[in-house]
């Protein structure tokens, strides 16, 4: 599959609309909510409010773990219920370094000997490949099944990960792990709020970047057309199960980059990275912001977080409410937030 | 030996109550093509239910026939609000529906019952042991639990093959259109089976519940295990989630036990018991990556 862009390939019914510009509305939402992510955690770290610069990065790596599912949901129309599992080991290959840097000791002992690191960059190249080889592994069985099988079995995966971590004491179990000291890049402090924002922020822009150019390309075509004619791509010579599970790969390397930040954000990983609860809340996020829409994850996650913490703050019992309103968005608002900020998709 | 017939025991155990929650997910999607998540929380209904009622009535019975009841209204309450506006939907809008429905739940009953569990024990009647062939001895009410599976599980099959109401639910698999043609009040039958479901799972948690304890988020570890069952049975069939369930039930069992004790052949007991639990923890999904790469649509895919 040619994946390079062809900017001169015309609009076809089905691909998504052009991304951001100036001129529609849909571009100004998706500008402004950028702004908004960017500029609010600017103003409140100047004036010394840093819970909220760490809460604009929270915002952040949601949404981006959110884009990555997108990925697979939205334009590839592969309900993963089991997303957390990506996740979750972007958060554990973090912390697993982390602690073997911490103690000098190696992750792997034999046949090669591999020594734990506190640079980010290792950190997040190994997450990307790793969760790359599990989603190929997970979504190579998963993929050759479809509809409510492949929802069942991606979650049953995702929860043979969940039960692992655990019940495997190494690494603290259901504990979970301490990264003790935030992992580092060269010359920036990743330990500043706002750089690690910052930091965050640049990984969500380069993950929406990167979808938008998946879906402009002859590979983003191809990928439209397995979620709206199976068979109508495969008399055109395209197999839909090789162009599905590199899209499966590719949104599973995005969350899982997006786990590993999210554990230093926390300094802590758990098995609650890759709990059900996690998969349900990242396909929550992308419902919520409105499937298929590039900026839906985002718009999903700015909601999803909000809601979190000013319900959380007035009750206990807020995930009630926040099924109350999912509820009322699955069966009467089907197009979400970005449908409601920046009216229908055209070509849906 | 012993250990072994003793272990299998309590597979069997395991998968007939997997049997009673799978057997209502696999009837619900094999009638009306839906995907439930809340099924968990019929089970913790039940439970509830039963354990509320058994501590003010003082009969465990009472309660257990309180606790169905509860269920299957709960149930068709839900499938009268909500769940019939799924039916049509695609399986992503069923699974975020029945996922916040379970948020609903859980809290809600958080909210009302508060956080630590509950207490139901076994009655009286049943709560000693019985020495079976061989010297083994095996707990009177983990037996009953298995007759009371084997029960239901011979109670479907005459309700589905041999009832009125079990010919409309085959015609209702085949086909939906032509019963409803044919003058079955198809929005009814739905109502009935989701029902019906639901109360199965309410027995299972109102059962299980005086084995473990009755709290908040009992059945979602229930509820995955039942995927694994219908999965590997093959959504929509009876048969399947039968197989299904006491396969799981047996191999998680077996493994577990089993397991730990193996790699202590050649580990510390600290190491064996660690990587033991790890694997028997991924077990049932192994095998069921294992029969999906054979046959891809479960042992016994119903509606080819």
């Amino acid at each position: 599959m040619n994946k390079s862009d062809t900017p001169t390939l015309a609009p076809q019914p089905g691909l998504p609309a052009p991304a951001a510009s100036w001129h529609d509305r849909k571009g100004l939402v998706q500008i402004g909510l950028l702004a908004v992510l960017l500029l609010v955690p600017l103003a409140a770290y100047f004036l010394g409010h840093v819970y909220y610069v760490n809460l604009a990065s929270r915002i952040t790596l949601v949404a981006m773990a959110a884009v990555g599912l997108n990925l697979a949901i939205g334009y590839g129309g592969m309900v993963s219920f089991g997303h957390a599992a990506y996740f979750g080991l972007g958060g554990y290959v973090a912390g697993i370094s982390a602690y073997h840097a911490f103690d000098f000791t190696p992750v792997i002992g034999w046949p090669v000997a591999i020594p734990g690191s506190d640079s980010m960059l290792a950190i997040w190249l190994a997450a990307i490949l790793l969760c790359g080889l599990l989603a190929l592994v997970i979504g190579a069985i998963s993929l050759r099944t479809t509809g409510v099988y492949f929802i069942m079995i991606t979650l049953a995966f995702a929860q043979m990960i969940y039960y692992f971590a655990n019940s495997w004491p190494t690494y603290g179990g259901e504990d979970g792990l301490p990264i003790y000291l935030r992992n580092s890049l060269p010359v920036i402090d990743t330990n500043d709020a706002l750089t690690f924002f910052l930091i965050c922020f640049g990984g969500l822009v380069l993950s929406l970047a990167l979808t938008s150019r998946i879906m402009k390309s002859r590979f983003g075509a191809a990928l439209t057309m397995a979620r709206l004619n199976d068979t109508r791509l495969a008399t055109a010579g395209i197999a839909p199960y090789p162009i599905r599970l590199v899209a499966f790969v590719i949104s599973a390397m995005i969350t899982g980059l997006a786990g590993a930040l999210y554990a230093d954000l926390n300094g802590f990983v758990s098995p609650t990275m890759l709990s059900w609860h996690m998969s349900g809340e990242l396909m929550v996020i992308v419902i919520l912001g409105g499937v298929g829409r590039l900026y839906g994850p985002l718009a999903g996650a700015i909601l999803f977080v909000m809601m979190e913490t000013l319900l959380g703050g007035l009750t206990e019992y807020w995930q009630l409410f926040l099924g109350l309103v999912l509820l009322f968005v699955v069966l009467f608002a089907k197009h979400g937030v970005m449908g409601w900020l920046a009216g229908r998709e055209r070509h849906e | 030996m012993t250990l072994l017939i003793e272990q299998l025991i309590n597979g069997l155990q395991l998968g007939t109550m997997l049997f009673l929650m799978a057997s209502g997910l696999t009837l619900v999607f094999g009638v009306m093509g839906l995907i439930n998540l809340a099924h968990g929380s019929f089970y913790m209904v039940g439970a509830y239910a039963t354990a509320l009622v058994t501590a003010t009535t003082g009969s465990f019975f009472i309660g257990l026939v309180a606790g169905l009841a509860a269920a299957a209204a709960v149930g068709a309450l839900v499938e009268l609000i909500v769940i019939r506006r799924l039916y049509h939907r695609p399986h992503l809008d069923q699974v975020l529906a029945t996922f916040a429905l379970i948020l609903i739940f859980s809290e809600g009953t958080r909210w009302l019952f508060g956080s630590s569990p509950l207490w139901l024990n076994p009655p009286a009647l049943l709560s000693g042991s019985v020495t079976l062939p061989g010297g083994l001895r095996y707990p009177i009410y983990r037996l009953m639990l298995i007759a009371v599976g084997v029960a239901v599980a011979v109670g479907m099959y005459f309700l589905i093959t041999r009832t009125r109401l079990g010919m409309r639910i085959r015609a209702g698999e085949s086909d939906r259109e032509m019963i409803g043609a044919l003058g079955v009040d198809i929005a009814r039958l739905y109502t009935l089976v989701f029902a019906m479901g639901a109360a199965l799972a309410g027995l299972a948690g109102a059962l299980v519940g005086a084995l473990q304890s009755v709290q908040v988020g009992m059945g979602e570890p229930v509820l995955i295990l039942a995927f694994v069952v219908i999965v590997i049975g093959g959504i929509g069939s009876i048969k399947g989630a039968l197989y299904g369930a006491i396969l799981v039930g047996v191999v998680d069992t077996l493994g577990r036990v089993f397991l730990p004790l193996f790699f202590r052949q050649f580990m510390s007991p600290s190491e064996a018991a660690g990587v033991g639990s790890a694997i028997a923890a991924m077990l049932i999904y192994i095998l069921m990556a294992v029969i999906l790469a054979f046959k891809p649509k479960g042992l016994f895919a119903a509606n080819e």
